[in-house]
């Protein structure tokens, strides 16, 4: 059995679990998952400043930390930190390790960046088709701010036969984080398509971190236990593609079959093809039961072979955004914010202002749900303490964004009574990076494992 | 048959994939599944969003984990980065969900 822990659910997750992960129970393997899809391009702006960058720095400071327990413990990490320049992250945590004296067998899995083999790939006929929408990647090609491949699980076993004690990778599936120790430990194949699906439904249920243990975790949420000290998850893996998924001992949050259901089902499509670059697993085979306290097994886990593509995420530049916000208070809060709104778009009117669209939420009546079945009741809606009235604004016309945010701060001297300005000042322009999802043949691309130091 | 919220019997969570959610439905006891197939249709689920998904509501079953898996199309304003709205992510789908009436034996 080997124990494979995550400590990281998103780039900004908490900088404490991955210690916890370390320090406070017995783990092999430490997967972390830095990668949203908007982190490649927050990571391209970081580089087009500073050609060293473009990585997780937190990473950095985090191996820094913990490099003497990894030791001790023989934990080994992987980690896909390397965003749009892993070699530069190697260097980064190499000289962080060579500060403390401490020898350190870094691997890179890299070849996913195919930014600049794109036009290549269109003259070739490889249309890199939006699979949401068939259109064809032409449409946008001169936005196109960056194109990764998702590898899968095999580069990063590769990656650990070599020895490495920290595996850095760029854009890697998410779950193949976790399926890659198992394939490196038993000896799984490339076709064993039943287990390599257990590994990748292993990497789901954990790669989202505290969201399996207990976090955002609708069922009976206020008897969770502690959840200021919630415990991130771990995989206790079988060799026959069976495990368990538990947290170590002491922490708070909680493990149950409702809570893994939750995240089983989050963020999945049609549940009998869950498409990974290694395998094709099928969550209707998935069966649970409760092993123990703070402890889920899973069992009879089927799947079926790879496809023949892999799925590449491209960023694009599409216009610009911006958004305000107003409270309005009792009586009548969600009236005069209601009231606002139609001043503000009449006035966005006159100034001659085009928008690709307004879009008003009115926080603390119906913000969120947007449906009818949320909206107040006539008998309540006069009793609303306060209603923040929240508009959004969207163009390819930068000017006309920035004209919209001077717009806000004048109605609460020359619009309904009874407002705050919340303190936020005038909003802020940003700039909007879309995502463009496609497949490309997995002839086309291949992963590049190296390890440092080399064994020459 | 008693009217009854979805709440009452039933967990949830959702996500985003682009401009779809998906919603996951769970029942809360293995023997109230069959009312979460008989009553949380493709229909009542796009009618229960009207104004906010706009595109086609499609439903998975796991019978397995006593669940129902819907994709809500094109609900997200194009989605992500995109979305002007306060739940960009269809983070919140899975309680405005759970607020739908149903019968209930």
């Amino acid at each position: 059995m080997i124990r494979i822990a995550n400590g990281q659910g998103f780039w900004g997750d908490s900088l404490e679990a991955p210690v916890d992960q370390i320090r406070r129970g017995p783990i092999d393997y430490l997967t972390l998952d830095y990668l949203a899809e908007v982190t490649m391009s927050i990571l391209q702006k970081q580089r087009t400043r500073d050609p060293q960058a473009g990585y997780a720095r937190d990473f950095v400071d985090l191996i820094a930390r913990v490099l003497p327990d990894l030791k001790d413990r023989r934990i080994r990490v992987i980690a896909n930190a390397g965003g749009i320049n892993p070699m530069g992250c190697r260097d980064a945590v190499l000289e962080r390790a060579e500060r403390q004296n401490l020898p350190l067998k870094i691997a890179t899995v890299t070849g996913d960046d195919i930014t600049d083999r794109l036009d290549q790939f269109m003259k070739r006929g490889i249309e890199l088709k939006n699979m949401d929408t068939g259109e064809p990647l032409s449409a946008i090609r001169a936005q196109v701010e960056r194109a990764n491949v998702y590898f899968g699980a095999f580069p990063v076993a590769e990656a650990l036969a070599l020895g490495a004690e920290v595996v850095i990778t760029g854009r890697v599936a998410d779950a193949a984080l976790t399926l890659a120790p198992m394939i490196h430990e038993f000896g799984w194949k490339e076709t064993d398509w039943d287990k390599l699906s257990a590994g990748i439904v292993a990497g789901h249920a954990i790669e989202c971190g505290a969201q399996v243990t207990g976090g955002n975790c609708q069922v009976d949420w206020e008897t969770i236990p502690d959840l200021a000290d919630i415990g991130y998850p771990i995989v206790e893996a079988e060799p026959d593609g069976t495990f368990a998924v538990t947290k170590h001992a002491g922490t708070g949050g909680r493990v149950t079959v409702a809570s893994v259901k939750e995240q089983l089902l989050y963020e999945i499509g049609d549940p009998t093809q869950y498409i990974t670059p290694d395998c094709v697993a099928d969550f209707t085979t998935v069966h649970l039961d409760q092993a123990g306290e703070n402890r889920v097994r899973f069992t009879g886990i089927e799947g079926r072979p790879a496809t023949n593509y892999y799925k590449v995420s491209i960023s694009y530049t599409a216009g610009y955004k911006a958004m305000g916000s107003l409270v309005y208070t009792w009586p009548d809060a969600y009236k005069k914010a209601r009231a606002a709104d139609q001043i503000l778009r009449q006035r966005l009117t006159r100034l001659g202002l085009r928008f690709d669209e307004i879009r008003t939420a009115f926080l603390g009546a119906n913000g969120c749900h947007e449906i009818p079945a949320a909206e107040p009741s006539s008998e309540i809606e006069p009793h609303l303490s306060e209603v923040v009235l929240r508009v959004g604004v969207r163009s390819e016309n930068r000017a006309a964004v920035d004209r919209f945010t001077r717009e806000i701060a004048p109605l609460v001297l020359n619009g309904p009574p009874g407002v705050s300005g919340l303190g936020l000042g005038r909003p802020r322009v940003e700039e909007i990076i879309a995502f463009w999802p496609a497949l490309i043949p997995k002839s086309e691309v291949r992963p590049e494992v190296a390890i440092w130091p080399s064994a020459s | 048959m008693a009217k009854r919220e979805l709440i009452e019997i039933a967990h949830a969570r959702s996500g985003d994939k682009g401009d779809l959610v998906n919603i996951g439905l769970i029942a809360r006891k293995p023997e109230d599944y069959p009312i979460l197939v008989r009553e949380v249709t493709t229909d009542r689920v796009k009618q229960h969003f009207a104004g906010v998904c706009k595109g086609k509501v499609e439903r998975f079953e796991l019978p397995n984990l006593g669940a129902l898996n819907f994709l809500l199309h094109e609900a997200l304003d194009g989605g992500g980065t995109m979305a002007l709205k306060a739940d960009p992510q269809g983070k919140t789908f899975g309680t405005a969900l759970l607020r739908m009436e149903i019968d209930v034996d």
